[in-house]
């Protein structure tokens, strides 16, 4: 008889033996980014110009969001000792040792490799290689190369996350054109204001895990410049849909109201550098750009989905 | 009758095995809505002309 502890056999004994719960596995793959995902993506599909069928749009969805979860497990795999030092990401599955690092990675092969292959058959090849790209951007340039190596991380990693609305509209068109370009451009530009103000809050904790984030390479003084930098790009991007037609004026009102206290905000993120109101500016302005950037998709999605539904007599 | 051979190979604990268990659950009920997904992909890709065509 072999017990647990005996040599042989030792990899299956700790498969077999593992307490991993299924629940555990869905922590892998990151549900809030996944949920985000569905948002962005589904946002770029009801804009597009065209018609796809409900069955293939919602299983392209679908793939497109288990494999932004497939990038997260191996990412997770990856991360696991700088996530068991930050105090964020110490209570996740693999530093608490519910799940081992090779399980991860297995489960992200294999999640990834069916999501590239589902909206490949459901939808197009096209959508099937921008996901692939996203998955192997983010789970290898951004986590094995970028995040560890150089404060421009977020920047670069940012393209990752900006890519679901550029896959949801080729579900519809097959294609990539201006406007999902600009979808695109809007979270990537996104990225750097909403991640370095959070990274101005924790920078201990991150420096704690050697990850060179802005604040701890090139000072908060050039963070905050940087900041305000991006955020005055982004305010009028975010009206750039509207510009060219693919939104109506609802979201030009919206994108340019939201984009004035973005930079409102990142104004008094850059000009209040000491104390805790230096801490309460970068707090505001973290947590308004998410509203921004929910606001801009749901007013998009809202638009298109009232005009379908005014449409079709509803 | 035989009394029944103790246990060879790994022996499990009843907390290993219930979530060996709740694994196993879980990749079934995984694999069978993915079966569902391709049926329902099939079915809407075929379009409701199918039977139609000439053979």
């Amino acid at each position: 008889m072999t017990t647990m502890t005996e040599p042989a056999g030792r990899h299956e004994a700790a498969f077999a033996g593992s307490l991993a719960l299924p629940g555990d596995y869905w922590e892998l793959l990151k549900p809030r980014v996944m949920s985000l995902v569905i948002f962005t993506a589904a946002a770029g599909l009801v804009v597009a110009p065209g018609h796809v069928n409900i069955v293939v749009a919602l299983v392209s969805l679908l793939a497109t969001a288990v494999g932004a979860g497939a990038s997260g497990a191996l990412n997770m795999a990856y991360e696991a000792d700088i996530d068991g030092v930050m105090k964020r990401t110490s209570g996740r599955p693999i530093p608490t040792g519910r799940v081992t690092s090779g399980e991860a990675t297995a489960f992200g092969i294999v999640l990834s490799v069916f999501s590239v292959m589902l909206i490949g058959i459901a939808a197009n090849w096209l959508s099937a290689a921008l996901l692939a790209f996203t998955i192997v951007f983010y789970a290898l340039v951004y986590t094995v190369w970028l995040k560890r190596a150089t404060p421009q991380n977020i920047v670069i990693g940012g393209a990752a996350g900006a890519l679901p609305p550029m896959i949801g509209y080729s579900i519809v068109t097959n294609s990539v054109t201006l406007d999902s370009v600009i979808l695109f451009l809007i979270i990537f530009v996104w990225t750097p204001p909403h991640f370095w103000a959070l990274a101005l809050l924790k920078s201990d904790d991150y420096a704690k895990a050697g990850i060179p984030m802005m604040p701890n390479v090139k000072g908060t003084a050039r963070t905050r410049v940087e900041i305000l930098l991006y955020t005055i790009v982004l305010a009028p991007l975010g009206v750039m849909p509207w510009a060219t037609g693919l939104a109506g004026p609802v979201y030009g009102v919206v994108a340019a109201v939201t984009g004035a206290v973005m930079l409102w905000l990142a104004w008094r993120c850059f000009s209040v550098r000491v104390g805790t109101e230096a801490d309460k500016a970068a707090k505001n302005l973290f947590a308004f750009s998410i509203l921004y950037l929910f606001l801009l998709f749901a007013v998009l999605l809202a638009e298109r989905g009232l005009a379908l539904a005014s449409h079709l007599g509803l | 009758m035989a009394r029944p051979k103790p246990p060879t190979g790994i022996v499990l604990s009843p907390a290993q095995q219930r979530s060996r268990r709740a694994r196993n659950v879980a990749i079934g009920v995984a694999v069978g809505l993915l079966v569902l997904l391709v049926y329902a992909l099939t079915i809407a890709k075929l379009g409701g002309h199918v039977g139609d065509r000439a053979l």
